[in-house]
Formats: structure tokens, C-alpha cells, sequence
């Protein structure tokens, strides 16, 4: 078992966990991804690092309900336990494996939108710790959703915060304060984004043109998360990759984002249909589809 | 009683069981086992037992049941197979022991596999328990993967009185065991896991979650955890697809993920979260004995289901009772037929497969004929869900971070068959790892000489 040590609830529906699992937090980088499983019944749920520390063997993770599963998920409070806690999974951030010498002479810009900036967050943290600043644009659609913003403070050089409805910050998507940044003189080497696939799709559409380098980390659905199952396929270049094993971060211009976005629909009516089960709860008569009370 | 022909084994009428995930097969009763046990010739030179991966002594066990002594019966096949309830239902009898059996040259060879699940069952109904062993070993053996290799490594290491600790990285223990074989031919509550329980008693501790290569490596283990040796025992890999257009569409599964949704995820149940397509009409393209579970998995998830598959009713992998009791269930075989492309919808989901005809030429290297295309032969397959069949490829988590491990041209572990031992020192390897996909006693006579290997390995330190 793994237990909860901390649990925070950081905006609307977005929770931060704590969870012990020392075996995990040992070996774990920047850029590495954990499958956690809530109880017998749970599903297996990929969720990004974002953040760890090895001396208490914690590995923090965050979460939006969006289905029933995590729904489900945020009902656990401090003391309980995860009976699955799997991890590090996929591959560290390439900039782990950049010499750090290198890393101080490029100008690194950080995309972050919503719950991507979970992910974004141990990159520019590991970063800070070794004497190099970068730019992060951090975003989401409303001053209530913006999570992790003093953290985020705190270890990135410099922070432009955005909202889509301008209720803080630069009022516009990150792809517009990237746009404004670059028109204002500032050069880029090397942009990473990660935040929901259709801003990750514009983000690099723009890159593209101002001819910037583009990370992205993707997070598709996946069953086993070691390689054994293929759900994870996406196209990169042409080439099929499983985001588990090759990924989860890929050259954003080499993405084929529409398959991906095809690909996450795939669950979704039976998610909803679950959903629907859990809302309803005792009243729940049928209509999912699932539980013959239709019938 | 007609002695050229088995006691007939009691199965779940087709019709029936294509609508449930319970054990196809029935087994023998006492009578029946004795029945059939009464057929053996008890030969001297018995060639069934070199027919058996991990040489169990067939007529040694054989003649137990036929004086009623079950417990004994169990017990001569404990001391060569850690899995009998498993094997006794999934190994390919007819291409070993049974294949070899001097009945079967006028008639039908003893029913060798019925007998073995028949004791094993017994023994696991009646309680009865491998022996531990009697004295410890003061040496530490890590085990990775809790599939067929790993766990028949792991309890004859075990039985040798060393200390191991298997790592999973799934979140249960057994491998293919668990999320490749289904429910009915496998059970997983009453057979796997009493299986492994078994092996627990032995003294074998399990650490499940934990993935080699990833969370710490075998270097580490043997030199941050004290490891003094380890067996890789990690199993197939990444599941192979055709490479034709269409491939990405939804709707298509590697049978890899749809029957880990169905067997470890446990998705045919309602009270389980994870989903599952379930498909109305649904193609499953391969021959092997996956291809058989995956689609008699969709047949009882509610879908018309069709194998298609390029070569014969002769060249099929799968094991002859798997496609017997597919096709009695009512799966359509679509032979030499081979799909060139998937059709898509405008929303990116499958609705249909072109496939073209094929006749055999010339055996290639495998020895079987191989298929070849009929031109102008192309047609479609109307379908919802397209499951891909087509074996795997190693997967390189082990191989890539553990130093001095060599793997060969197909990227497989290079291990020696007698023993297990790989290029670098202390470590040992067998299993698909090692063969690429094969079957569960292949891979549990591979976890045997391994561990025979490591015993040696270590003795002589």
C-alpha cells in the first residue's frame, strides 16, 4: 500500500497528493510519469510527476476529476492508501541528459497549460537547481483554475501568468504572450510545452513558424504503462512510438496531434456512461448502458 | 470402454459458455481419472517424458492416480513443475507429451494434460502443499517478472533454500498468466492464484509495482541490495502491428491491451472500472493461441467475431483444443486471408478492413508454406473493432540499462539454454525474454535450468 502523506485541493476539481513510494521516488527525474490504481476494482491512471522528494521517499502527483475513476480518486484523504503505485515510468526529460554547461547557453521557454503545469513545474525546479533560468508561460482559463503560481514563483526566471478570460494576468492563451514575448525581442532556443493536446497542437503550430524548437509530453490513454500493450501508440514523423516507452515527451513539430486527440476520444462514452452510474448513485435505475437496469 | 480412445472430459455446452467467462473445460472426476489413468502402458523408455519441457515422470504420476493415490500423484509432479494446475490446462499436450505417447500411434494418446489438472486440482481442493525446504541457503536471488519463467525459477531456487524476492511490475503477480490467458481456460482466483500462493509457501517473497530498469536496475540490485544473483524472467514485450494504413483508427486494439483490459483489468465485470470495447463485429487477425483468447474473449463480450488469418487450417499456431472449442463456439475463421488496410470513418473510428486471398507457395524458413497474394482479390470486411494478433517484439527496459547484457540480433537476451546463463556474470535469463513469444512451459522449463544454473552459479562461489 501507498499511503496519502499530504492532500491539497490546489483549484476547482484539481487536487495535489503526496503519496509514499520510496522505490518510485528514488530513481524518479524530471519528465517521468507514475500509473497509479486506487483499490481492486480501479482502473490503472497515468498521471505526470510533479514533484519529489527522495530523502522522505514522497512523490507528489496532481489530478483533475474528469471521469468517474478520478472522481473516485478524490474522495481519498491523508492516511488513506493507493493499492497500486507504480513508477518511474517513460523517459526522463532530455534536458537531465544535457550537460549543464550547455543547458545555461540556451534560452528555454516553458509552456504550461492548466493541469500540464503539474509536469512543467519539476522541469524548471530541476533546472533552478542547477543555475539555469528559463521563461514559463503559464495559463488556463479563469484567476480560480491557476495552480501551483507561487511555486511556480519561485524557481522559474522569469513568469508570465495568462488567463483566457483576463481575470489575471496577460488576458490571451500562452501561444499569444509567446508571440508577444518573441515581437518584444526575446529569442528562443528551446520551447516546452505541455498543458491539454489541442493547446500543445497550437502551440507547436506557432513554433513551427517562429522556427522554435518544441517539446511536448504526452499523456494518452494507456493501460500497463511499460510497453506491453501498444494503447499509448501516437504518430511521431510518420513512425508509430508508445508514449510509455519512447515518450512521454516527443518533438512537438513531429506530432500527429488530430490522430492523438481521435485517439483520447476512444473511452469516452463509456466513461461518461460511468460517470453517469456514479452521479446518480442509489437513484441509478439504467440509462448507462451498462448495468441492465434498462433492460 | 474403447482403449483406443480418452475418457471424453466433461466441458460447458458451446452454446452456454460463449455467453460466460467460466472454465470452458470441466476436468475429470475420480472414476473418470482412474478411467483414463488405466489406459497408460507405464513404459520403460517413456517417451512422453522426453516430450516434456520440464521432464515431469509422466507414467511415475500416472500410475498414482490409477491406484486412487492422488496426493502421491501431486507430489511426483511438484518435484518437477511448480505450476501443474496451470499446465495440466494450457500446455500444447499434443505437440509434446501426448504427441509422443506410444497410444497414440493406434488411437488417441492417454489424456496425459486432463491428468496432470486432474491431481493438481485434487491437491489444490484437498489442501496439500509443496514441501519447503528443510535448510536456508545464506544467498539472496532476485527474480524479475512473476510469469511462468519467473515463478518456476523463483520456487525451485526456492526448494533449494534461497532466499528470493520476485519483482512485478504489473500490480499482480503471474505475467501472462494474469492478463494474457483468459478466464475460461484459466481461472485466475481458484488456479493462478493458488498457484503462486503455493509458491509463496515455499518461502518466495513478491514485490509487485516494481519495474526493473526503471525503479533501480540489476546492477543495483546486486550491488546496492545485495543480490548475489538474478534471473530475468521479463517476458515478451511490445506487441507487434501490420504496419497498414488505418492502424491508428479506434478501434483497434493489440490483443496485448484488449485482453489486459478483459483479464487483469477485469473490465467484463461490472463492478470494475476499466472499460472495454466491446465490439459488434469484430476481426481478429492472427493464428496463435492469443488470437484464440482474444477472440473468444470479444464472442463473450456480446460481438460477431472472424480470425483472419494468411495461412491454413494446417499452418495455425494455436493449440488443436483452443481452435476446436473456437470453433464450436461459433467464431467464423476467415483463412488465407490477410488484410492490406483499415477503413475509417469520418470521426476516426474503425468501419471495416480490406483483406485480399491468399494460396500457399513454397515452405519458407520456418518450414511452413508460405502465403502469397492472389491478385484482384481484394475484399471488405464490414467490422467495429479490428484486434491485432501478431505476436511481439522484446521489450528493451532490461537490456538497455542493465551493463555487459547482450542481446541478439531480434534484440532478445542472449542466454544459454542449459542453464540460463547470459553474458554477464550472476545474471541469468529465460523465457520469451529470451525466445521471443513461445509458450508458458517453454518458459517454465527455461525458469528450471536457470535456476539449476544459479544453484551452480552460486555453490561454486
Amino acid at each position: 500500500m501507498y499511503p496519502i502523506v499530504k492532500k491539497k485541493k490546489l483549484a476547482d476539481k484539481i487536487f495535489l497528493m503526496d503519496v509514499k513510494a520510496p522505490r518510485v521516488a528514488k530513481s524518479c527525474l524530471p519528465g517521468q510519469f507514475v500509473i497509479v490504481k486506487m483499490d481492486e476494482e480501479g482502473e490503472r491512471i497515468p498521471l505526470t510527476i510533479c514533484d519529489y522528494d527522495k530523502e522522505a521517499g514522497t512523490i507528489t502527483i496532481v489530478f483533475q476529476t474528469v471521469g468517474a475513476s478520478t472522481q473516485r480518486m478524490e474522495s481519498l484523504e491523508e492516511g488513506d492508501s493507493f493499492q497500486d503505485f507504480v513508477g518511474p515510468l517513460g523517459c526522463a526529460s532530455e534536458l537531465t541528459d544535457t550537460p549543464v554547461e550547455e543547458l545555461k547557453k540556451k534560452k528555454i521557454v516553458f509552456i504550461a497549460g492548466g493541469v500540464g503545469t503539474a509536469p512543467v513545474y519539476p522541469q524548471v525546479k530541476w533546472l533552478h537547481e542547477n543555475g539555469v533560468d528559463c521563461d514559463v508561460i503559464m495559463g488556463s482559463k479563469t484567476k480560480d483554475l491557476l495552480i501551483l503560481a507561487d511555486e511556480m514563483e519561485k524557481v522559474a526566471g522569469n513568469l508570465y501568468v495568462t488567463t483566457d478570460d483576463g481575470s489575471f494576468g496577460f488576458h490571451g492563451m500562452g501561444t499569444n504572450q509567446l508571440e508577444e514575448l518573441v515581437n518584444g525581442g526575446n529569442t528562443y532556443d528551446l520551447c516546452i510545452a505541455i498543458g491539454p493536446m489541442i493547446m500543445m497542437k497550437f502551440v507547436c503550430l506557432l513554433t513551427k513558424k517562429l522556427e522554435i524548437p518544441t517539446v511536448v509530453s504526452l499523456n494518452p490513454i494507456m493501460v500497463d504503462g511499460t510497453g506491453m500493450c501498444g494503447a499509448c501508440r501516437i504518430t511521431v514523423g510518420g513512425e508509430v512510438k508508445f508514449a510509455c516507452v519512447d515518450g512521454p515527451e516527443f518533438d512537438g513539430h513531429l506530432v500527429d496531434f488530430d490522430q492523438a486527440m481521435k485517439r483520447q476520444q476512444m473511452y469516452k462514452t463509456d466513461e461518461g456512461r460511468s460517470m453517469l452510474k456514479l452521479q446518480e448513485g442509489d437513484t441509478h435505475h439504467g440509462g448507462c448502458g451498462l448495468c441492465g437496469g434498462d433492460k | 470402454m474403447d482403449v483406443l480412445k480418452k475418457v471424453p472430459v466433461r466441458e460447458q455446452e458451446p452454446k452456454v459458455r460463449a455467453a460466460n467467462f467460466a472454465e470452458v473445460c470441466l476436468g475429470y472426476n475420480k472414476e473418470e481419472a482412474m478411467e483414463e489413468a488405466e489406459r497408460c502402458l507405464n513404459c520403460k523408455n517413456a517417451q512422453c517424458v522426453k516430450g516434456c519441457p520440464v521432464a515431469i515422470d509422466i507414467p511415475g504420476f500416472v500410475s498414482q492416480i490409477k491406484e486412487g493415490n492422488f496426493e502421491e500423484a501431486y507430489q511426483v509432479i511438484s518435484k518437477s513443475s511448480a505450476l501443474p494446475a496451470v499446465c495440466g490446462r494450457v500446455c500444447p499436450q499434443e505437440s509434446q507429451c501426448e504427441g509422443k505417447c506410444i497410444r497414440g500411434i493406434k488411437g488417441e494418446p492417454v489424456s496425459i494434460g486432463k491428468l496432470e489438472r486432474f491431481a493438481a486440482d485434487w491437491a489444490r481442493e484437498n489442501n496439500i502443499k509443496p514441501e519447503p525446504a528443510a535448510e536456508k541457503k545464506n544467498h539472496k536471488v532476485a527474480v524479475i517478472g512473476s510469469g511462468p519463467a519467473g515463478l518456476t525459477c523463483a520456487g525451485e531456487l526456492a526448494k533449494m533454500g534461497y532466499d528470493v524476492t520476485i519483482f512485478e511490475a504489473l500490480h499482480e503477480p503471474g505475467g501472462v498468466l494474469i492478463y494474457g490467458i483468459p478466464e475460461f481456460r484459466l481461472p485466475k482466483s481458484e488456479v493462478v492464484a493458488k498457484e503462486i500462493e503455493n509458491v509463496k509457501s515455499l518461502g518466495v517473497k513478491i514485490e509487485t509495482n516494481v519495474v526493473i530498469g526503471k525503479a533501480g536496475t540489476i546492477d543495483e540490485l546486486m550491488e546496492e541490495e545485495g543480490f548475489d544473483a538474478v534471473f530475468i524472467g521479463s517476458g515478451a514485450g511490445l506487441p507487434r502491428f501490420m504496419g497498414i494504413p488505418g492502424e491508428q483508427a479506434n478501434g483497434v486494439f493489440s490483443a496485448n491491451e484488449f485482453l489486459t483490459r478483459n483479464n487483469l483489468m477485469k473490465a467484463f465485470k461490472e463492478e470494475y472500472d476499466t472499460p472495454i470495447m466491446k465490439g459488434r463485429k469484430v476481426a481478429v487477425v492472427g493464428g496463435g493461441n492469443v488470437a484464440m483468447d482474444a477472440a473468444r474473449t470479444a464472442l463473450r463480450l456480446g460481438a460477431e467475431v472472424h480470425i483472419v488469418y494468411r495461412r491454413s487450417e494446417s499452418e495455425l499456431p494455436a493449440r488443436v483444443e483452443e481452435v476446436h472449442h473456437a470453433k464450436e463456439e461459433g467464431i467464423i475463421f476467415d483463412l488465407l486471408t490477410n488484410p492490406t488496410e483499415i477503413l475509417v470513418d469520418e470521426n476516426g473510428w474503425v468501419k471495416g478492413m480490406t483483406c485480399i486471398r491468399m494460396e500457399l507457395g513454397e515452405p519458407d524458413e520456418s518450414g511452413r508454406r508460405s502465403p502469397i497474394e492472389i491478385p484482384g482479390s481484394e475484399f471488405d470486411l464490414e467490422l467495429d473493432t479490428v484486434i491485432m494478433s501478431l505476436g511481439t517484439s522484446p521489450n528493451p527496459l532490461i537490456s538497455s540499462t542493465t551493463k555487459g547484457l547482450e542481446t541478439n540480433r531480434r534484440k532478445c537476451i542472449v542466454a544459454k539454454e542449459e542453464d540460463g546463463a547470459t553474458s554477464k556474470p550472476g545474471v541469468f535469463a529465460g523465457g520469451d525474454a529470451v525466445t521471443g513469444a513461445a509458450t508458458v512451459i517453454l518458459a517454465m522449463g527455461a525458469g528450471k535450468a536457470a535456476a539449476k544454473g544459479i544453484d551452480e552459479y552460486l555453490s561454486g562461489k
